[in-house]
């Protein structure tokens, strides 16, 4: 029961309502906005911060919603989270280099 | 004796269908996987050098046309919007949208493509382009953000073409059946593919045209 009146296999993604994926883009136009509007208002040191957080918002509502990741297993999700997890580890151990250089 | 193994362990016995789809998008995903460490370097560059030249990327980030950026992601945004549409249309057996709906995914990639020449055409007429006049008269830090601002925009802008090209593949092969509402496993991962590209995109944005 997706909504989509399609009966689907059980490896199958759900497919959403044409009606939920133009309203995930409309979100994300809104994101786009609103990561403009924080951009030009300059709420340094801030800004840098709060963009990056909009622009995983922004990216989060692409995989979940465009790339089906809602209505995945749990095997696929665990993987990303190592692929996504393995680039935060090597950024922190070059930083923890970087930081800390004389 | 190899039928034999292989019927023993078909997906059908197990009640599931015929066709792997699971492992046909676990595939794809692997591959975004290795993409995603891809770009990951690049963005590590980059976080390493802003930190390093914080005042060189502000200074040099004010080239960047805030308008033509903005402008461009709407449209990559659109176009990820279309693609999922795409893909929904073919599984519900609309063929014809289907179609159009890939073909306006190509269109709006298109003019992503066109915009981003327009930018790169400004700076290399403004002589800012690797090993360019006036990129070498600049600060360490901007010549490096511009570097970076090349490569970054450069392999994505990449991405984007081969996405048109596969999605130019998927439209023939809608037309001529070979995907359709029960085998749409190559559209589904094209769309993987172009939302991916979407959201590298969605982060050189802020990167290249936010730091104000």
């Amino acid at each position: 029961m997706d909504g989509s009146g399609l009966e689907r296999r059980p490896d199958e993604t759900a497919l959403s309502p044409n009606g939920t994926y133009v309203a995930v883009w409309a979100a994300l136009l809104v994101f786009l906005g609103l990561t403009i509007v924080v951009a030009r208002i300059h709420v340094a040191p801030f800004g840098a911060a709060a963009n990056l957080l909009i622009a995983t918002v922004k990216a989060a509502l692409v995989l979940v919603f465009f790339m089906h990741l809602r209505s995945e297993g749990r095997f696929l999700k665990i993987m990303l989270g190592v692929a996504i997890g393995a680039l935060t580890f090597i950024i922190m151990l070059t930083f923890s280099d970087v930081l800390f250089r004389r | 004796m190899v039928d034999e193994a292989r019927t023993a362990t078909s997906p059908e016995d197990a009640g599931g269908s015929p066709i792997d789809a699971l492992g046909k998008r676990t595939g794809m995903w692997f591959f975004l996987f290795t993409e995603l460490l891809f770009f990951g370097g690049l963005f590590l560059l980059y976080s390493i050098y802003r930190y390093k030249f914080p005042a060189d990327f502000h200074q040099a980030a004010a080239d960047e046309n805030l308008i033509l950026g903005s402008v461009n992601t709407a449209i990559l945004l659109t176009s990820s919007l279309a693609m999922a549409l795409a893909v929904a249309a073919l599984r519900r057996g609309e063929i014809r949208r289907s179609v159009r709906l890939q073909g306006t995914t190509i269109a709006l990639g298109s003019v992503f493509l066109v915009i981003k020449g327009i930018e790169w055409g400004s700076k290399i007429a403004r002589g800012i382009y690797p090993n360019g006049p006036t990129l070498l008269s600049l600060k360490n830090g901007e010549i490096i953000f511009f570097g970076l601002y090349f490569s970054m925009t450069g392999l994505h802008a990449l991405h984007v073409l081969v996405g048109i090209a596969v999605i130019a593949f998927m439209i023939r092969f809608t037309r001529r059946g070979v995907i359709g509402p029960d085998r749409y496993a190559r559209l589904e991962n094209t769309g993987l593919y172009w939302h991916f590209v979407d959201v590298v995109w969605i982060y050189l944005f802020p990167l290249f045209y936010l730091i104000t």
